[in-house]
Protein backbone atom coordinates (compact mmCIF):
# COMPACT_ATOMS: atom_id res chain seq x y z
CA UNK A 1 0.00 0.00 0.00
CA UNK A 2 2.58 2.23 1.28
CA UNK A 3 4.59 1.52 -2.29
CA UNK A 4 1.66 2.57 -4.14
CA UNK A 5 0.98 5.88 -2.63
CA UNK A 6 4.60 6.49 -3.29
CA UNK A 7 4.45 6.11 -6.99
CA UNK A 8 1.44 7.66 -7.29
CA UNK A 9 2.74 10.81 -5.48
CA UNK A 10 6.10 11.00 -7.55
CA UNK A 11 4.55 10.43 -10.58
CA UNK A 12 2.29 13.46 -9.92
CA UNK A 13 5.26 15.36 -9.28
CA UNK A 14 7.12 13.98 -12.28
CA UNK A 15 3.44 15.37 -14.41
CA UNK A 16 3.40 18.23 -12.41
CA UNK A 17 6.99 19.58 -12.96
CA UNK A 18 7.68 18.59 -16.62
CA UNK A 19 7.11 20.99 -19.51
CA UNK A 20 7.50 20.43 -22.83
CA UNK A 21 5.65 16.76 -23.09
CA UNK A 22 7.55 13.29 -22.85
CA UNK A 23 11.01 13.47 -24.01
CA UNK A 24 11.57 16.23 -21.62
CA UNK A 25 10.03 14.00 -19.01
CA UNK A 26 13.03 11.01 -19.19
CA UNK A 27 15.64 12.60 -18.06
CA UNK A 28 13.27 13.72 -15.22
CA UNK A 29 12.38 10.12 -14.59
CA UNK A 30 15.94 9.08 -14.57
CA UNK A 31 17.24 10.83 -12.16
CA UNK A 32 13.73 10.51 -9.68
CA UNK A 33 13.27 6.89 -10.16
CA UNK A 34 17.04 5.50 -11.08
CA UNK A 35 19.23 7.75 -9.11
CA UNK A 36 17.20 9.08 -5.92
CA UNK A 37 14.25 6.54 -5.27
CA UNK A 38 16.50 3.05 -7.23
CA UNK A 39 13.32 1.55 -8.29
CA UNK A 40 14.70 0.53 -11.41
CA UNK A 41 18.46 0.02 -13.01
CA UNK A 42 19.70 2.41 -16.19
CA UNK A 43 19.66 -0.76 -17.92
CA UNK A 44 15.98 -0.69 -17.59
CA UNK A 45 15.74 3.32 -18.03
CA UNK A 46 17.53 2.31 -20.94
CA UNK A 47 14.73 -0.18 -22.23
CA UNK A 48 11.97 1.93 -21.15
CA UNK A 49 13.55 4.19 -23.76
CA UNK A 50 13.68 2.10 -26.53
CA UNK A 51 10.10 0.59 -25.52
CA UNK A 52 8.60 4.13 -25.55
CA UNK A 53 9.92 5.06 -28.48
CA UNK A 54 8.76 2.00 -30.74
CA UNK A 55 5.01 1.70 -28.98
CA UNK A 56 1.75 4.28 -29.46
CA UNK A 57 0.84 6.75 -27.23
CA UNK A 58 2.50 9.40 -24.79
CA UNK A 59 5.98 8.41 -23.77
CA UNK A 60 5.06 9.73 -20.59
CA UNK A 61 2.17 7.02 -19.82
CA UNK A 62 4.57 4.02 -21.52
CA UNK A 63 7.42 5.01 -18.77
CA UNK A 64 4.95 5.18 -15.85
CA UNK A 65 3.00 1.91 -16.52
CA UNK A 66 6.64 0.69 -16.95
CA UNK A 67 7.70 1.85 -13.34
CA UNK A 68 4.67 0.89 -11.73
CA UNK A 69 4.38 -2.83 -13.29
CA UNK A 70 8.42 -2.94 -11.82
CA UNK A 71 7.55 -1.92 -8.93
CA UNK A 72 4.41 -3.38 -7.39
CA UNK A 73 2.10 -5.09 -10.31
CA UNK A 74 -0.88 -4.23 -12.28
CA UNK A 75 -2.03 -1.55 -9.42
CA UNK A 76 1.51 -0.01 -9.25
CA UNK A 77 0.62 0.37 -12.59
CA UNK A 78 -2.54 2.32 -12.70
CA UNK A 79 -0.83 3.95 -9.51
CA UNK A 80 1.87 5.43 -11.58
CA UNK A 81 -0.10 6.35 -14.25
CA UNK A 82 -2.70 8.09 -12.97
CA UNK A 83 -0.69 10.00 -10.97
CA UNK A 84 1.27 11.39 -14.15
CA UNK A 85 -1.81 11.91 -15.71
CA UNK A 86 -3.78 14.03 -13.14
CA UNK A 87 -1.94 17.23 -12.85
CA UNK A 88 -2.14 17.41 -16.56
CA UNK A 89 -5.80 16.73 -16.43
CA UNK A 90 -6.38 19.37 -13.47
CA UNK A 91 -4.67 22.63 -15.03
CA UNK A 92 -6.08 21.92 -18.71
CA UNK A 93 -9.30 21.33 -16.93
CA UNK A 94 -9.68 24.97 -15.38
CA UNK A 95 -7.73 26.15 -18.28
CA UNK A 96 -10.87 25.12 -20.60
CA UNK A 97 -13.47 26.45 -18.52
CA UNK A 98 -11.67 29.96 -18.89
CA UNK A 99 -10.43 30.27 -22.55
CA UNK A 100 -12.46 31.15 -23.98
CA UNK A 101 -13.41 34.51 -22.13
CA UNK A 102 -10.06 35.19 -22.08
CA UNK A 103 -9.81 35.01 -25.96
CA UNK A 104 -12.42 37.88 -26.26
CA UNK A 105 -9.73 40.18 -24.49
CA UNK A 106 -8.20 41.82 -27.67
CA UNK A 107 -4.31 41.86 -26.33
CA UNK A 108 -4.39 37.99 -25.83
CA UNK A 109 -6.28 37.48 -28.83
CA UNK A 110 -3.49 39.09 -30.64
CA UNK A 111 -0.50 37.55 -28.45
CA UNK A 112 -2.40 34.16 -29.79
CA UNK A 113 -2.12 35.21 -33.54
CA UNK A 114 1.66 35.17 -32.94
CA UNK A 115 1.69 31.91 -30.72
CA UNK A 116 -0.12 29.76 -33.47
CA UNK A 117 3.01 31.12 -35.72
CA UNK A 118 5.44 29.48 -33.16
CA UNK A 119 3.41 26.26 -33.07
CA UNK A 120 4.16 25.79 -37.19
CA UNK A 121 7.71 26.58 -36.23
CA UNK A 122 8.14 23.86 -33.36
CA UNK A 123 6.46 21.24 -35.60
CA UNK A 124 8.42 21.67 -38.23
CA UNK A 125 11.74 21.94 -35.93
CA UNK A 126 10.70 18.36 -34.84
CA UNK A 127 9.55 16.80 -38.12
CA UNK A 128 13.67 18.13 -38.95
CA UNK A 129 15.09 16.64 -35.98
CA UNK A 130 13.38 13.95 -36.53
CA UNK A 131 14.85 13.49 -40.19
CA UNK A 132 18.26 14.14 -38.72
CA UNK A 133 18.38 11.17 -36.33
CA UNK A 134 16.98 8.71 -39.10
CA UNK A 135 18.98 6.89 -41.22
CA UNK A 136 19.50 8.02 -44.80
CA UNK A 137 19.18 5.26 -47.30
CA UNK A 138 17.23 5.20 -50.37
CA UNK A 139 14.22 3.73 -49.54
CA UNK A 140 13.33 5.62 -46.22
CA UNK A 141 14.00 8.77 -47.95
CA UNK A 142 11.63 8.26 -50.91
CA UNK A 143 9.24 7.23 -47.82
CA UNK A 144 9.66 10.48 -46.31
CA UNK A 145 9.33 12.32 -49.15
CA UNK A 146 6.19 10.75 -50.65
CA UNK A 147 4.81 10.78 -47.28
CA UNK A 148 5.54 14.71 -46.69
CA UNK A 149 3.93 15.37 -50.41
CA UNK A 150 0.65 13.26 -49.49
CA UNK A 151 -0.18 14.98 -46.15
CA UNK A 152 1.09 18.46 -47.93
CA UNK A 153 -1.85 18.04 -50.19
CA UNK A 154 -4.02 16.29 -47.78
CA UNK A 155 -3.89 19.37 -45.88
CA UNK A 156 -3.88 22.05 -48.30
CA UNK A 157 -6.92 20.37 -50.20
CA UNK A 158 -8.53 19.54 -46.76
CA UNK A 159 -8.57 16.03 -48.21
CA UNK A 160 -10.49 13.62 -45.69
CA UNK A 161 -7.76 11.09 -46.24
CA UNK A 162 -6.23 10.72 -42.54
CA UNK A 163 -2.76 10.48 -42.14
CA UNK A 164 -3.32 6.80 -40.29
CA UNK A 165 -3.86 5.33 -43.87
CA UNK A 166 -0.62 6.89 -44.98
CA UNK A 167 1.00 5.02 -41.58
CA UNK A 168 -0.52 1.95 -42.54
CA UNK A 169 1.01 2.31 -46.20
CA UNK A 170 3.88 2.78 -44.90
CA UNK A 171 3.93 0.05 -42.66
CA UNK A 172 2.47 -2.48 -45.44
CA UNK A 173 5.41 -1.53 -47.87
CA UNK A 174 8.26 -1.86 -45.04
CA UNK A 175 7.06 -5.20 -44.80
CA UNK A 176 6.96 -6.13 -48.60
CA UNK A 177 10.60 -4.32 -49.09
CA UNK A 178 11.46 -6.29 -45.81
CA UNK A 179 10.15 -9.54 -47.45
CA UNK A 180 11.67 -8.81 -50.81
CA UNK A 181 15.42 -7.82 -49.58
CA UNK A 182 16.04 -9.45 -45.64
CA UNK A 183 16.77 -7.23 -43.02
CA UNK A 184 17.06 -4.09 -43.24
CA UNK A 185 20.93 -3.45 -44.28
CA UNK A 186 21.67 -0.94 -41.24
CA UNK A 187 22.68 -2.34 -38.00
CA UNK A 188 19.32 -2.06 -35.92
CA UNK A 189 19.29 0.27 -32.86
CA UNK A 190 19.11 3.89 -33.38
CA UNK A 191 22.07 6.28 -32.38
CA UNK A 192 22.10 8.94 -29.90
CA UNK B 1 -23.57 10.28 -29.17
CA UNK B 2 -20.66 12.37 -27.94
CA UNK B 3 -18.87 10.43 -25.24
CA UNK B 4 -18.70 7.24 -27.91
CA UNK B 5 -17.29 9.74 -30.58
CA UNK B 6 -14.63 11.04 -27.96
CA UNK B 7 -13.85 7.34 -26.83
CA UNK B 8 -13.35 5.95 -30.28
CA UNK B 9 -11.67 9.42 -31.88
CA UNK B 10 -8.61 9.51 -28.96
CA UNK B 11 -8.57 5.29 -28.74
CA UNK B 12 -7.62 5.89 -32.79
CA UNK B 13 -5.16 8.70 -31.75
CA UNK B 14 -3.92 6.99 -28.42
CA UNK B 15 -3.17 3.85 -30.68
CA UNK B 16 -0.79 4.98 -33.51
CA UNK B 17 0.85 7.89 -32.55
CA UNK B 18 4.13 6.22 -32.54
CA UNK B 19 6.93 8.70 -31.98
CA UNK B 20 5.59 11.07 -29.31
CA UNK B 21 3.48 13.83 -28.96
CA UNK B 22 4.11 15.50 -32.40
CA UNK B 23 3.55 12.96 -34.00
CA UNK B 24 0.05 12.85 -32.24
CA UNK B 25 -0.63 16.56 -33.40
CA UNK B 26 -1.47 15.47 -37.20
CA UNK B 27 -3.70 12.16 -36.09
CA UNK B 28 -5.20 14.94 -33.34
CA UNK B 29 -6.54 17.26 -36.09
CA UNK B 30 -7.76 15.06 -38.33
CA UNK B 31 -9.94 13.22 -35.35
CA UNK B 32 -11.04 16.81 -34.48
CA UNK B 33 -11.85 18.02 -38.01
CA UNK B 34 -13.32 14.57 -38.91
CA UNK B 35 -15.94 15.14 -35.96
CA UNK B 36 -16.03 18.98 -36.22
CA UNK B 37 -14.97 19.52 -32.57
CA UNK B 38 -13.21 22.61 -32.38
CA UNK B 39 -12.08 24.49 -35.37
CA UNK B 40 -8.19 24.72 -37.06
CA UNK B 41 -7.42 27.96 -35.19
CA UNK B 42 -8.65 26.74 -31.81
CA UNK B 43 -6.75 23.32 -31.67
CA UNK B 44 -3.15 25.50 -32.49
CA UNK B 45 -4.37 27.68 -29.97
CA UNK B 46 -4.49 24.50 -27.76
CA UNK B 47 -1.74 23.11 -29.07
CA UNK B 48 0.24 26.05 -27.52
CA UNK B 49 -0.76 25.77 -24.20
CA UNK B 50 0.06 22.13 -24.28
CA UNK B 51 3.15 22.65 -25.18
CA UNK B 52 3.28 25.40 -21.99
CA UNK B 53 1.78 23.53 -19.65
CA UNK B 54 3.28 20.76 -17.54
CA UNK B 55 2.24 16.87 -18.63
CA UNK B 56 2.35 14.78 -21.98
CA UNK B 57 1.07 16.87 -24.83
CA UNK B 58 -1.36 14.38 -26.11
CA UNK B 59 -2.93 13.88 -22.49
CA UNK B 60 -3.95 17.88 -22.33
CA UNK B 61 -4.98 18.00 -26.49
CA UNK B 62 -7.23 15.40 -24.84
CA UNK B 63 -8.32 16.77 -21.77
CA UNK B 64 -9.07 20.21 -23.41
CA UNK B 65 -11.05 18.95 -26.50
CA UNK B 66 -13.10 16.28 -24.11
CA UNK B 67 -13.63 19.37 -21.66
CA UNK B 68 -14.74 21.73 -24.23
CA UNK B 69 -17.32 18.88 -25.82
CA UNK B 70 -18.88 17.34 -23.02
CA UNK B 71 -17.60 18.97 -19.56
CA UNK B 72 -15.73 17.35 -17.29
CA UNK B 73 -17.05 13.86 -17.99
CA UNK B 74 -15.76 14.70 -21.99
CA UNK B 75 -12.00 15.51 -21.22
CA UNK B 76 -12.20 12.42 -18.29
CA UNK B 77 -13.72 9.80 -21.43
CA UNK B 78 -11.10 11.61 -23.85
CA UNK B 79 -7.68 11.36 -21.49
CA UNK B 80 -8.59 7.69 -20.58
CA UNK B 81 -9.10 6.66 -24.42
CA UNK B 82 -5.79 8.05 -25.40
CA UNK B 83 -3.63 6.57 -22.28
CA UNK B 84 -5.54 3.28 -22.58
CA UNK B 85 -3.69 1.49 -25.82
CA UNK B 86 0.20 2.76 -23.98
CA UNK B 87 -0.93 1.41 -20.73
CA UNK B 88 -1.88 -1.96 -22.15
CA UNK B 89 0.51 -2.27 -24.56
CA UNK B 90 3.33 -2.40 -22.09
CA UNK B 91 1.36 -4.27 -19.64
CA UNK B 92 1.18 -6.87 -22.98
CA UNK B 93 5.06 -5.79 -23.65
CA UNK B 94 5.96 -7.17 -19.99
CA UNK B 95 4.01 -9.68 -19.05
CA UNK B 96 3.55 -12.00 -21.90
CA UNK B 97 5.49 -10.46 -25.55
CA UNK B 98 9.17 -9.57 -23.76
CA UNK B 99 10.41 -10.45 -26.97
CA UNK B 100 8.15 -9.00 -29.14
CA UNK B 101 9.90 -5.89 -30.18
CA UNK B 102 13.10 -8.06 -31.24
CA UNK B 103 11.04 -9.48 -33.37
CA UNK B 104 12.16 -9.10 -37.35
CA UNK B 105 9.00 -8.67 -38.22
CA UNK B 106 8.12 -5.69 -35.56
CA UNK B 107 11.06 -4.26 -36.21
CA UNK B 108 11.28 -3.36 -39.80
CA UNK B 109 7.96 -2.23 -39.13
CA UNK B 110 8.86 0.23 -36.89
CA UNK B 111 12.09 1.20 -38.84
CA UNK B 112 9.98 1.67 -42.53
CA UNK B 113 7.28 3.60 -39.71
CA UNK B 114 10.14 6.12 -39.08
CA UNK B 115 10.36 7.90 -42.53
CA UNK B 116 6.82 8.39 -42.10
CA UNK B 117 6.29 10.00 -39.53
CA UNK B 118 8.76 12.68 -40.06
CA UNK B 119 7.60 13.12 -42.85
CA UNK B 120 4.04 13.71 -41.80
CA UNK B 121 5.50 16.03 -39.07
CA UNK B 122 7.28 17.73 -41.45
CA UNK B 123 4.45 18.31 -43.53
CA UNK B 124 2.13 19.46 -40.45
CA UNK B 125 4.59 22.26 -39.43
CA UNK B 126 5.15 23.37 -43.35
CA UNK B 127 1.40 23.56 -43.44
CA UNK B 128 0.90 25.53 -40.01
CA UNK B 129 3.69 27.76 -41.18
CA UNK B 130 2.25 28.45 -44.69
CA UNK B 131 -1.36 28.76 -43.14
CA UNK B 132 -0.39 31.26 -40.34
CA UNK B 133 1.94 33.44 -41.41
CA UNK B 134 2.77 32.95 -45.60
CA UNK B 135 -1.37 32.71 -46.85
CA UNK B 136 -1.49 36.43 -44.83
CA UNK B 137 0.63 38.06 -46.82
CA UNK B 138 -1.48 37.39 -49.97
CA UNK B 139 -4.69 37.80 -47.92
CA UNK B 140 -6.83 41.02 -48.11
CA UNK B 141 -5.59 43.12 -46.47
CA UNK B 142 -2.09 42.04 -46.59
CA UNK B 143 -0.24 41.25 -43.44
CA UNK B 144 3.23 41.33 -43.86
CA UNK B 145 3.21 40.96 -39.79
CA UNK B 146 3.01 37.30 -39.96
CA UNK B 147 5.62 36.68 -42.41
CA UNK B 148 8.23 38.61 -39.82
CA UNK B 149 7.30 36.88 -37.25
CA UNK B 150 7.82 33.68 -38.76
CA UNK B 151 11.32 34.82 -39.85
CA UNK B 152 11.97 36.62 -36.51
CA UNK B 153 11.15 32.79 -34.47
CA UNK B 154 12.60 30.91 -37.23
CA UNK B 155 16.04 32.97 -36.87
CA UNK B 156 16.05 32.57 -32.48
CA UNK B 157 14.90 28.91 -32.74
CA UNK B 158 17.56 27.60 -35.45
CA UNK B 159 20.25 30.36 -34.73
CA UNK B 160 19.76 29.42 -31.09
CA UNK B 161 20.81 26.09 -31.88
CA UNK B 162 23.81 26.96 -33.95
CA UNK B 163 24.97 29.51 -31.30
CA UNK B 164 25.13 28.26 -28.09
CA UNK B 165 24.53 24.47 -29.56
CA UNK B 166 21.49 24.31 -26.88
CA UNK B 167 17.78 24.25 -28.07
CA UNK B 168 16.01 26.90 -27.04
CA UNK B 169 13.03 25.81 -24.91
CA UNK B 170 9.54 25.59 -26.45
CA UNK B 171 8.11 27.84 -23.74
CA UNK B 172 10.59 30.33 -24.42
CA UNK B 173 9.89 30.52 -28.08
CA UNK B 174 6.00 30.54 -27.43
CA UNK B 175 6.61 33.34 -24.75
CA UNK B 176 8.41 35.54 -27.43
CA UNK B 177 6.20 35.13 -29.64
CA UNK B 178 3.18 35.99 -27.94
CA UNK B 179 5.22 39.47 -26.67
CA UNK B 180 5.91 39.73 -30.96
CA UNK B 181 1.75 39.40 -31.60
CA UNK B 182 1.19 41.90 -29.21
CA UNK B 183 3.19 44.29 -30.20
CA UNK B 184 2.84 43.78 -34.10
CA UNK B 185 -1.22 43.61 -33.73
CA UNK B 186 -1.73 45.99 -30.76
CA UNK B 187 -2.13 45.59 -27.06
Amino acid sequence: MEKKSSLFLTFIKIGLFTFGGGYAMIPIIENICVERKKWITHDEMMDITVIAESTPGPIAINCATYVGYKQKGIWGAIAATFGVVLPSFVIIYLISLFLDNFLEITWIANAFKGIRIAVGILILDAGIRMFIKMKKRVIPCIILVLSFAAMMLINVFAWSFSSIFLILIAALISLVIFQIQGAPSGEGGDKK
Amino acid sequence: MILLELFLGFLIVGLFSFGGAYAAIPLIRDVVLLFGWVEEDVLTNMIAISESTPGPIMVNLATYVGCSQAGVLGGIIATFAVILPAFLIILLIMVVLKKMLANKYVKAVLEGLKPCIAGIILAMGSYMILRNSILPVFQQPMDLWALLIAVILSVLLFGSKLVFKKKMSPIVLIAISAVLGIAVYGF
